[in-house]
């Protein structure tokens, strides 16, 4: 077996061991339904305490403003819907940014048949939200402000706090999509001003199909899942127990560690992005050089197209990412390539690479060995390198 | 997601490059929408004795653009015109559905090849 490197930790993480080993148990020895009142159910209640007090450690809250989902995309769908519906007799205008993750987009365009109006603000060349457009696009019928912590494409990490600053200073809820950033930045609820914050287990070495919502008390707001009290009866079913208890375990293990991973990772990333860009010419470096999360690095190569690299490092054994159309089944490119300014061309023939807690520096080294070949290989087959070999046009 | 077919030809392309002094030249697509096909020819009695190609694009436009220069080769022009994007696909067994236009394209780009021998060999002979 060939060499084989993922470096896709944005799309999803491995399930740590110490994790799994702490689920385990809850599949077949400690099944209780936590609403059950006799022994089975309190063992299972308490495990479900334990993860909701090491949630609410993570990032400052208390334990009653952690609600557990099913997920990144229903924490988002919860924040928004369950605001808008709330206090619709407040207002019907929401802000959002143009570079979400489509869980806020789609939702968002979904109230909007419905009646709400939404301000979609644009980003800069780096993918930064201006909090002073935040702050123009605010009306007396604005009810909400969502806005991710770093972005899933680009790793493009915003001014959370000053527009949390802001919302709070306009009496605005503000709602901010951190499933990137929960486990590798750290984050204070409190000190940032944030009412509502969507997160997800898988990626933080955590289980897939388990993420969290964090209601800040006193947030008006609609339930999203109707049925039983789970949840303080605002999210009802019966807990997904074995994942609740490897989310409450995985966000611990990811901010004991927090800031030797970062460390880590900020080095590996930084050393990919040098070498790439060291090794192949006509390279653009998409986000912001500081102001990024630690693991992600997102380049556009002229001349070539995303699909191609991805399946050419395929070939190779490495699990890599693209915004490009072609793996993702619609005619544009991606929307956060598009936002921060790229032309089509140039955002067609983008990669994102994530790095994680499992790589090493003889990964970074492997991708160093095998991209500028097969970047060189493709570009050798495109009849736009031919066209301009030896002139750059684009930087 | 690939037939091993669509994988082999992306990995291994036939007849990538340029052909100099072609007879015919096409190209089709554009870079915004992620894909361009181009085409050389040569053709001696009105038969394709060598064909070459370029392209930007997926894995599915470089692995259509390579099988359909092996189809066309060595036949006469007519018999290159009679070429399907069905056709393309087929003899790579098949495309997912979102990848059919790339086979479309490199029908589109033989045939604007062919055309363009075509209009030169009308200019020549006026």
């Amino acid at each position: 077996m060939e060499r084989r490197v993922y470096m896709d930790h944005a799309a999803t993480t491995y399930t740590k061991k110490e994790v799994l080993e702490e689920m385990l148990p809850f599949f077949t020895e400690k099944y209780g339904n936590p609403s059950s009142v006799h022994s089975f159910g309190r063992e299972a209640r308490k495990a479900v305490d334990l993860a909701r007090e090491r949630t609410a450690k993570a990032f400052n809250a208390s334990t009653d403003e952690i609600y557990f989902t099913g997920g990144g995309s229903e924490a988002d769908n919860w924040a928004i819907k369950g605001i808008a519906l709330a206090n619709r007799q407040r207002g019907n205008h929401i802000i959002t940014t143009s570079i979400e993750h489509h869980a806020v987009l789609h939702t968002c365009q979904y109230l909007e048949k419905m009646g709400f109006e939404v301000t979609y603000l644009p980003v800069d060349q780096y993918g930064l939200v201006d909090p002073e457009d935040v702050k123009r696009a605010i009306t007396d019928r604005t009810i909400l402000i969502s806005v991710m912590f770093a972005n899933n494409e680009i790793g493009t990490i915003q001014p959370v706090k000053e527009i949390g600053r802001i919302a709070r200073e306009h009496g605005i809820y503000f709602h901010t999509d951190a499933v990137q950033a929960v486990g590798h930045l750290p984050i204070d609820v409190k000190d940032m001003n944030i009412d509502l914050l969507s997160l997800s287990a898988h990626k933080f070495y955590g289980p897939k199909g388990v993420g969290a919502l964090y209601i800040k008390k006193g947030v008006k707001i609609h339930p999203f899942m109707h049925g039983g009290a789970q949840e303080r009866n605002r999210r009802a079913g019966t807990e997904n127990l074995p994942g609740i208890v490897g989310l409450g375990k995985a966000i611990e293990l990811a901010h004991e560690n927090l800031e030797e991973s970062s460390r880590k990772l900020t080095a590996m990333r930084d050393r990919l992005i040098s070498g790439i860009m060291e090794r192949i010419d006509s390279v653009r470096l998409n986000g912001h050089p500081v102001k990024r999360l630690p693991g992600n690095v997102n380049l556009s190569f002229e001349y070539i197209e995303g699909e191609s690299l991805l399946l050419s490092l395929d070939m190779k054994g490495i699990a890599a990412s693209s915004g490009s159309a072609c793996t993702s089944g619609s005619l544009d490119p991606s929307h956060v390539l598009l936002a921060i300014g790229l032309p089509h061309e140039i955002a067609h023939g983008s990669l994102r690479l994530t790095l994680g807690d499992d790589n090493t520096d003889e990964d970074v080294d492997y991708v160093l060995e095998v991209l500028p070949e097969i970047v060189q290989r493709l570009r050798n087959m495109s009849p736009l390198f031919a066209q301009d070999k030896g002139e750059k046009h684009y930087v | 997601m690939y037939s091993e077919k669509v994988m082999d030809h992306f990995m291994n392309p036939r007849n990538v490059g340029e052909i100099e002094n072609p007879d015919g030249v096409g190209q089709v697509g554009n870079a915004k929408c992620g894909d361009i096909m181009k085409i050389y020819l040569k053709i001696k009695d009105n038969v394709i004795v060598d064909i070459k190609f370029k392209t930007f694009g997926c894995g599915a436009a470089i692995a259509t653009s390579s099988m359909a220069t092996e189809l066309v080769k060595g036949k006469t022009i007519d018999e290159a015109l009679a070429l399907t994007n069905k056709a393309v696909a087929d003899a790579l067994d098949g495309l997912p559905p979102i990848k059919m236009h790339c086979s479309v394209l490199a029908e589109e780009a033989i045939k604007a090849a062919i055309e363009d021998y075509k209009s030169k060999q009308l200019a020549s002979s006026k």
